[in-house]
């Protein structure tokens, strides 16, 4: 398939400051009922969530269960 | 994660449970209580801690029937007169005789519900007739209370598996296809019964903002329930009875006037002027809603901006926290302050959800849908109005009545050839090297279904979706392309969603009267009770496409005398009255 470079928004920004993946957490990726999160590798190497698929409900709960407060759900530019 | 591997394993259980939303753990639990000895797993296709309408709580109980403020027979009365007498109200009155023994369980869960200074439940007038709301002030803690009794029981708990299909065989259910959401491997799951809870069809209908997520429903339920029990053959029924609802423009979040009512708050039109003397969600309320709008006289607000402060903070405090916490923030981006402006609501996409309206699969008042051993309760079953006191009760329902149905048979034996072919079936998409995307599949229907299907109903309008739909089909099902495993479950819901779609559209055309309001506004037929006071049932035809029928209405429980019938036509303010 073609891919073309659309930009587009994403509403769930983690602060990789605070996030704690790289010791294990995956608490966001856990709980995600559209499964739109997932882990990656830094270029220093360390790990951070981040928002993989663009497919928010803005439902929450990865906000409200990160323990470091490093998730904030944005609504989506769309339907701001 | 997400890569696409080869794998397939077989487990047995007793109970299959498909959906850990709300339905779905209270039936395991009753089942796993009143048999302790049964297997029972419930199986979602998200996580269990998480998933599903309730997954950061709710407001309250919409439709709870509490000794002292309403009756089983006013309650089952109040919803056939909203359902046009189209109702089997066998399954109603039990819900309403026993959903208080349901409240008074979760009150032990730890979930608490409003009381008045004397300690009594303090209910509030909601619906027409009657009274039946009560708040939740801990409402955010529903979720969480109802995992820790299903760890507490030891249910075995699967995540991350979505259900495809059903098995039967041997004329009842032999168990279900799952595939695994992150790796594509299949999980083929015998049981001796199986209880559905797979929530509304979320998706169906597009948003106006363009988003595919933006919706009303919780967006992982996107009609899988539906799909699978027409493809097993189980009957559907009423599906033309769409759910549409009043809710925050561009939000799609409740407006939650059931909150804003009881303290003062009330649906207006654009000069603040009420319309309708009551707020609560039927067909009839719809088509004011949408006359309104058609009349010029919309927008349509919910107006708060009338009452005092300490109402509008303590009202912001509830809706602002449990079901929907994003709404704040929806609000403070728009520069929306209660104490100034009205809130601007529109009419949302269409949907199947009996949490709301009636439409679901067929099911009598133990939750057994025509398929023996298959049960089914929660927003897909077409028990009306619902609620989350309605899945829970129905899915209690449903539990202890699938106790009982595994005690005397032993798994089915199903055709083999069924899982090969769903295998082939699930797995085209990866098998190409080009293609379309799920979503762009998912946008094009849900589109279409905005564009043909939504009420008010033209017969020429819906057999041209009818045609395009079929488009889709063939474009799904031969050049769909996938490029990984979470993309996989996406293009198995684009499926599901077409579907939903698919039927939306021939129950529509068959039942050739306008019923329910706005939900069923065939413009070219009026209400026909000489032809059309029956069920219609839709099931898998022989030819592979939608098949109906109709189903007499059950003789009722509770007479509903003639003067009585209409009352849910007679909602309009007389006289608009302006705001104070
Ligand atoms: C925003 C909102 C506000 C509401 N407010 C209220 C209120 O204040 N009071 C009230 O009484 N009611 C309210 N309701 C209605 C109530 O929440 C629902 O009627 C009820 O929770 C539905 O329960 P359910 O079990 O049918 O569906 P859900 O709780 O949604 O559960 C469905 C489950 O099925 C899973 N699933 C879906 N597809 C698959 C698949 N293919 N395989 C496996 N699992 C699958 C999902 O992940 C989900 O966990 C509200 C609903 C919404 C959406
Ligand atoms: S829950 Fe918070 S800390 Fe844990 S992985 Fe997610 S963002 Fe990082
Ligand atoms: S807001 Fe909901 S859907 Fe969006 S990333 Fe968080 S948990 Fe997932």
């Amino acid at each position: 398939m073609p891919l073309a470079q659309t930009a587009t928004t994403v509403p769930v920004v983690v602060n990789d400051d605070l996030c704690i993946a790289d010791k294990g957490c995956t608490v966001c990726v856990d709980v995600c009922p559209l499964d739109v999160l997932r882990i990656a590798e830094k270029a220093d190497g360390s790990k951070t969530a981040y928002m993989k698929y663009d497919e928010c409900w803005y439902c929450m709960p990865c906000e409200a269960d990160c323990p470091t407060g490093a998730v904030t759900v944005n609504l989506p530019y769309l339907l701001k | 994660m997400d890569e696409i591997q080869d794998g397939l394993t077989q487990i047995d259980c007793d109970i299959l449970v498909i959906g850990g939303g709300t339905a779905g753990p209270m039936a395991a639990l009753k089942a796993k209580r009143k048999n302790p000895n049964a297997n029972v797993v419930l199986l979602d296709k998200a996580n269990v801690k998480r998933s599903g309408a309730i997954s950061m709580g709710m407001d309250g109980l919409n439709n709870s029937v509490i000794p002292g403020y309403a009756t089983p027979e006013q309650y089952t009365k109040e919803i056939t007169i909203a359902n046009d007498g189209i109702c089997d109200q066998a399954a109603v009155y039990r819900y309403a005789q026993e959903c208080y023994g349901i409240i008074q369980e979760l009150d032990e869960f730890g979930i608490r519900f409003q009381k008045d200074q004397n300690g009594e439940y303090d209910v509030k007038k909601v619906h027409h007739i009657g009274t039946y709301v009560l708040p939740m002030p801990n409402g955010d803690t529903v979720k969480k209370a109802l995992y820790r009794q299903l760890r507490k029981a030891r249910i075995q708990i699967v995540n991350r598996y979505m259900a495809t299909r059903l098995l039967t065989g041997e004329g009842r259910i032999a168990g279900a296809i799952c595939v695994n959401t992150r790796t594509a491997e299949f999980l083929v799951v015998r049981a001796k019964a199986v209880i559905m809870g797979l929530g509304a069809a979320g998706r169906l209908g597009l948003p106006t903002s363009g988003y595919l997520y933006g919706t009303y429903e919780n967006a992982s339920n996107s009609g899988e329930g539906y799909a699978m029990a027409y493809h097993a053959g189980a009957g559907l029924a009423n599906l033309e009875c769409y759910q549409i609802n009043p809710l925050i423009k561009d939000y799609n979040g409740p407006a939650c006037a059931y909150v804003a009512g009881p303290m003062g708050g009330y649906t207006a039109n654009a000069k603040g002027e009420r319309f309708i003397e009551c707020d609560y969600w039927s067909g009839q309320m719809m088509q004011e809603f949408f006359d309104e709008l058609q009349g010029g006289k919309g927008p349509v607000y919910l107006k708060l901006n009338h009452l005092a402060e300490e109402t509008i903070s303590e009202i912001e405090r509830v809706l602002h926290i449990v079901e929907r916490p994003t709404r704040g923030h929806f609000h403070a981006g728009r520069g929306t302050d209660y104490r100034k402006q009205m809130i601007e609501m529109h009419i949302s996409e269409i949907g199947f959800c009996s949490g709301h309206s009636a439409s679901g699969v067929f099911v009598d008042e133990h939750a057994r849908t025509t398929i023996p051993g298959l049960y089914a309760a929660g927003d897909m079953a077409n028990v009306p109005h619902n609620y989350m006191l309605g899945a829970f009760t129905n899915g209690a329902f449903a539990g202890l009545d699938a106790a009982d149905f595994i005690a005397d048979v032993d798994f089915a034996t199903f055709d083999e050839g069924e899982v090969v072919a769903e295998q082939a079936r699930v797995l085209a998409p990866t098998k190409r090297d080009d293609g379309i995307p799920p979503n762009q599949i998912e946008y094009k229907t849900r589109r279409l279904v905005n564009d043909y299907l939504q009420p008010p109903k033209v017969t020429a309008k819906m057999e041209l979706a009818q045609q395009r739909f079929e488009e889709v089909r063939e474009d799904m099902e031969q050049g769909m392309y996938v490029r990984d495993a979470h993309e996989l479950m996406r293009s198995l819901e684009a499926s599901s969603i077409l579907d939903c779609a698919d039927m939306a559209a021939a129950a529509s055309l068959y039942r050739t009267e306008s019923r329910w309001g706005l939900y069923h506004n065939r413009v070219e037929y009026e209400r026909d009770d000489e032809n059309w006071f029956c069920h219609t049932i839709l099931t898998k035809g022989d030819d592979g496409k939608p098949a109906h029928s109709k189903k007499a209405v059950q003789p009722y429980v509770v007479e509903i005398a003639d003067d009585e019938k209409d009352a849910y036509y007679n909602q309009r303010v007389d006289a608009t009255v302006a705001a104070e």
